[in-house]
């Protein structure tokens, strides 16, 4: 990719970012009336984060086997309401003790 | 806190600023050494896409966005159109308009204008969580020494991932390209398991998710447009079946 290219998806994604961030600040002032609207919002997170992580976390790792054992790792920690920090590391220490056997053997 | 509020009403003004500041940076760090892990793993996902570390560094301080970054990341090594890139920052970042619209409500009425426009741009989820969470008006000075810590070690975070991502070796890099998952299952499944109607919306939006991915029909579907689809019928869905009450919940 050439410096152009990244420069002008950098505007881009940074642009739409802040915008998103800043109009609404800016222009509210009272309390959204669309009862639909305000639960569409308050689902969001939860909708985009779920459909970035599954089936995509299956791919992130160095192999399907330790791509699963963390991603199960990770829910059992989560459900156990470790913070995200602990997830997201034992996770990953999961995920390498994992592919490290594989290469072993 | 009933001490707090008349301690308050004695404060001088520039008393009431030091403490601000004094708060701000103390609530940031919990955030901020978060980040630094997180952003070290965008590091390294930047120098694995072909980005330079300086290119993936950009992104991140003139993001300063989780999922919103690794999905651009993936747009930008797939050569995805600037119309997928604007449309996915948008759906993905959404949240941050309810926060935006949210955090209007609490901050103090010097926090107006100009000042808005400057830290709006620090809107995340923590920085967010965090400031709505306090138990007192939010002042312009709380709010940017709030962001201050967190976007700096966000940043360097970054480039010392995006710099040791080409010495580490790949058995270390790839194991710590779950990390960011791992993090977004934290923030997911407490509240799923709390609240039936979160569980549903997270359900349908996987199974949506996983029916893009493997189905045969919808190759086509890139992996931004992918997660705007989820996201859009999952949220839309729950809206119409469990609406929230009218405080609106914690989001």
């Amino acid at each position: 990719m050439s410096v152009r290219l990244f420069f002008l998806y950098l505007l881009v994604m940074s642009l739409v970012t802040y915008l998103v961030r800043a109009v609404p600040f800016l222009l509210f002032r009272g309390k959204i009336k669309s009862r639909f609207f305000r639960s569409f919002l308050y689902y969001i997170p939860y909708s985009v984060l779920s459909a970035m992580t599954f089936p995509a976390i299956l791919s992130a790792t160095g192999s399907l086997l330790s791509a699963w054992i963390g991603f199960i790792t990770a829910l059992i920690l989560a459900f156990m309401d470790k913070g995200l920090i602990k997830v997201a590391a034992y996770s990953s220490a999961v995920v390498l003790a994992v592919d490290l056997l594989i290469r072993l053997f | 806190m009933g001490k707090e509020k008349i301690k308050e009403r004695s404060l001088s003004a520039s008393e009431a600023a030091r403490r601000d500041q004094r708060e701000g940076i103390q609530d940031s760090i919990p955030i901020a050494l978060g980040y630094f892990a997180v952003s070290f793993t965008f590091g390294i996902m930047g120098s694995l896409n072909g980005l330079a570390w300086w290119e993936t560094t950009l992104i991140s301080v003139t993001n300063v966005t989780s999922a919103g970054q690794f999905a651009g990341l993936s747009i930008m090594s797939s050569m995805g159109s600037f119309i997928e890139m604007a449309m996915t920052q948008f759906v993905v970042n959404l949240r941050y308009s309810l926060m935006s619209i949210s955090l209007s409500q609490k901050v103090d009425e010097k926090f107006r204008g100009i000042w808005r426009a400057l830290l709006g741009f620090f809107m995340t989820d923590e920085i967010f969580a965090v400031a709505a969470s306090k138990d007192r008006p939010v002042t312009r000075r709380y709010f940017a020494f709030l962001s201050l810590l967190p976007v700096a070690c966000w940043t360097l975070g970054t480039m010392c991932g995006a710099i040791l991502g080409d010495i580490l070796p790949a058995i270390v890099t790839t194991s710590l390209g779950i990390s960011l998952y791992g993090m977004f299952i934290a923030i997911v499944v407490p509240p799923a398991r709390e609240h039936k109607p979160v569980l549903m919306v997270v359900l349908l939006s996987v199974a949506i998710s996983c029916l893009l991915h493997y189905g045969p029909m919808f190759q086509q579907v890139s992996s931004g447009f992918a997660v705007i689809i989820c996201a859009v019928i999952a949220s839309a869905a729950g809206a119409l079946l469990f609406p929230v009450p009218e405080e609106g919940g914690e989001a």
